[in-house]
């Protein structure tokens, strides 16, 4: 069964990637699809790809492009971006507009961890992608992806609002492209869930933050 | 100097009196009570390498103007201990933290030396000149929240005793906001005791987004640290650079031609007109007025379309250079501003009609969050916050630059100090900035836009402090060279972290729900706060 990941805001000619998608799609493609499955797949893909929720998270100046593409010249809600939630358990992926210091670090990991899954990380800006003007800076983490696994960079200081709707449509491009059933969603068993779970409360450091009994 | 004799004056740069370590809390008393120093401008601690480590206080007179620049510093590199002034000036609370946290610096007396940005766990003080990066990494685990506020005691025989107390007493309710919150205005967190709905005490924490630009700057040359100034308050990008390159060029004792006062004015002010607006959109956003957001954001654009056409850029946009400006304006530069202006003031009405006069607006800006003229002074906290108390704290007005000395414009007051005053004192200004555009958009004299300027800068030895009226407040350069390519200590006197330290002092007593509201009208923006 044929996939595409053509999105209806652009023309598929009009990306500047083509080849990396197609290779990606390429991979997929070599073991086959189920015709039910794959017709389910695309229906979800296509839902899931016209609403992506982003989470209001914004550390510095990218915050304010952030806020201008959602305003009325931009207007990501042409895109279907524009439901942003406030608490990461709602929300489908996290733009890191702007820095990330030692100090927000394991904050923006918790975030991350929060959300539901599937979902996705988009660096927005120089500082998220590689520490940017600050490079040098003894307490900026010099690229987001050291701590997340990153699905699309979006380069600029701060991006235009434009580069910023591309690099959401290579997003939903993305989304497409993935396989919802038995593939992104296939989540965790429950033995694996509960080692998970006792590995982080038997961790060495920060007992004290959980009682004895294990049911905090 | 008359009251302590032995205390050397000094004529590098702006000049400065440095005060022996012994009799500092003296002189600092004396100058706060008698001689009317009423305002903590900046303080700075720098690390003086052989001469130890110390702190930089700029002071000013309210009543009559006067300014002063102080030094003390203390030669025990491990063990320094200075006296604190936090209780003659509020504002010096915050910022000796700061310089704890930067170098380590005991203020005696302080009663909360905690870390101001970096974790409680982070080894070494960052802005010491024998800091090793490597000391620190990316930390994998949650921060310990610590309630016990350390102060330091010193004893007759000269050691000192570290005394603890807790922030919060146990059964105080105490709830977390941020530093993930949609109404922080970014990444700041707020621990807050309640009783009820009401707000007992409430403690911030800074540092989610300290980005060390003061440290990274003493390794740049000086065109080089120009970029970092547009990133620290995006909202007044302009303004910053602009205070910049006005100290540098003090320093190189350059004087740049009228046009390029003049568009340096006129950008200020534009830059003042977005910041504002997008103060108005984000206030009723977090109120829950999603509308004014929608408005703010289009007139917004408008301004930005001006900026963009000539510097290039529409948020950052890095146009003042070390003598003049990147480019020059835009042909059509001057008719665009004027289109703007006669947009932009028959649209002021559509604000107040739909928020302003709005009764729910009217009922929690009103009488909410109250700060005193005495606080604001003390507290330093300048800008719209400090006009709406009824402190002409303007800068354009205190030490004219550019321009502003030529125009004849109106310094906003209000007496009541409220929310209310705070959000009108910003939407009359954005008014009294296109008065200020008006009268000088027709008159840009013609000359070079950038002055010759060799691109290796060396400045003299000395110390510079140079302020402009920022989008929130006065925002300062301490520049303090050595004769070198670049700058042995760069301090920018945040516009937002006197707000910050205010606002225990003015949600006491509060709801809960004011808290978003006394926050959104103080108007700062997180990464100015932390640098």
């Amino acid at each position: 069964m044929k996939r595409n990941v053509n999105i209806k805001s652009m023309k598929y000619e009009d990306f500047n990637d083509n080849e990396y998608i197609e290779q990606m799609l390429k991979e997929l493609r070599d073991n086959g699809t189920n015709v039910i499955v794959g017709c389910l797949d695309s229906v979800i893909e296509w839902g899931r790809s016209n609403s992506l929720w982003p989470l209001t998270f914004a550390t510095s100046c990218c915050g304010i492009e952030f806020m201008a593409i959602g305003a009325a010249r931009y207007d990501f809600a042409r895109f279907g971006f524009e439901v942003a939630r406030a608490s990461p358990r709602q929300a489908d992926f996290i733009m890191v507009a702007g820095t990330i210091t030692y100090k927000m670090a394991p904050v923006l990991k918790r975030l991350y961890d929060q959300m539901a899954d599937p979902k996705y990380v988009v660096a927005t800006g120089g500082c998220a992608i590689s520490g940017g003007p600050f490079k040098k800076s003894y307490h900026v983490v010099c690229g987001v992806d050291k701590i997340l696994p990153v699905d699309v960079y979006i380069p600029g200081c701060p991006p235009r609002p434009e580069a910023m709707l591309y690099g959401l449509m290579q997003l939903q491009r993305k989304v497409k492209a993935q396989r919802f059933l038995g593939g992104i969603n296939k989540g965790i068993s429950e033995k694996e869930y509960e080692r998970l779970m006792t590995a982080d409360i038997n961790k060495e450091n920060g007992k004290d933050d959980y009682d004895e009994s294990g049911l905090a | 100097m008359a009251l302590e004799p032995s205390s050397q004056w000094s004529d590098a740069g702006d000049g400065m009196l440095t005060v022996p370590v012994q009799s500092f809390r003296k002189v600092a008393e004396h100058l706060k009570n008698d001689a009317g120093f009423d305002y903590l401008r900046s303080l700075t601690g720098v690390d003086w390498g052989e001469d130890g480590l110390g702190c930089v206080y700029h002071l000013e007179n309210t009543a009559t103007g006067e300014n002063i620049a102080l030094r003390t510093s203390s030669t025990a590199r491990e063990n320094a201990a200075l006296p604190s002034v936090h209780d003659l000036w509020k504002g010096a609370d915050l910022n000796e933290r700061e310089a704890y946290d930067y170098l380590g610096i005991k203020f005696i007396g302080h009663p909360d030396l905690r870390r101001l940005y970096l974790r409680d766990d982070w080894k070494g003080y960052p802005l010491r000149k024998d800091y090793d990066p490597s000391w620190n990494g990316i930390p994998e685990d949650n921060e310990e929240t610590n309630d016990d506020a350390p102060s330091y005691e010193v004893t007759g025989d000269g050691s000192f005793i570290l005394k603890r107390h807790p922030l919060f007493e146990d059964d105080e309710y105490v709830i977390n906001i941020g530093p993930q919150h949609p109404a922080t205005h970014g990444v700041l967190r707020f621990r807050v005791s309640l009783e009820g709905e009401i707000i007992r005490k409430l403690d911030v924490h800074c540092g989610y987004i300290h980005r060390g630009i003061e440290k990274m700057c003493e390794s740049m040359t000086y065109p080089q640290t120009l970029g970092l100034t547009d990133r620290l308050d995006y909202l007044g990008a302009m303004q910053n650079r602009h205070a910049l390159c006005m100290c540098i060029e003090k320093a190189m004792g350059l004087q740049v031609s009228d046009r390029i006062q003049y568009i340096r004015t006129i950008m200020d002010e534009l830059q003042r007109i977005d910041s504002h607006l997008l103060f108005a959109s984000c206030l009723a956003q977090d109120m829950g007025a999603l509308e004014v957001f929608f408005l703010g954001f289009r007139d917004r654009e408008k301004v930005l379309d001006i900026l963009e056409q000539t510097t290039g850029g529409r948020l950052i946009q890095t146009y003042n250079t070390i003598g003049g400006v990147q480019a020059d304006i835009h042909p059509d530069f001057v008719k665009k501003t004027k289109a703007f202006i006669s947009y932009m003031r028959p649209k002021l009405e559509e604000y107040h009609e739909i928020f302003t006069g709005n009764v729910i607006a009217q009922t929690r800006l009103k009488g909410t969050g109250v700060l005193s003229r005495e606080d604001a002074i003390s507290f330093g906290a300048t800008g719209g916050t400090g006009r709406a108390s009824g402190w002409a704290c303007d800068v354009r007005k205190r030490h004219p630059y550019g321009v502003y000395d030529k125009v004849d414009f109106k310094e906003i007051t209000f007496t009541e100090g409220d929310c209310f005053a705070r959000y009108m004192v910003r939407m009359k200004e954005i008014e009294e900035s296109m008065n200020i555009i008006e009268q000088l958009i027709d008159s840009i004299p013609e000359g070079e836009y950038q002055m010759k300027v060799r691109p290796l800068i060396k400045l003299p030895e000395g110390s510079w402090y140079s302020a402009v009226e920022g989008s929130r407040g006065e925002f300062g350069v301490y520049l303090e060279s050595r004769g070198d390519k670049s700058p042995y200590r760069l301090k920018f006197r945040s516009t937002g972290l006197p707000l910050v330290s205010c606002i225990d002092t003015i949600t006491r007593g509060a709801k809960i729900a004011d808290l978003i509201a006394i926050g959104g009208t103080l108007d700062y923006v997180v990464p100015d706060i932390d640098r």
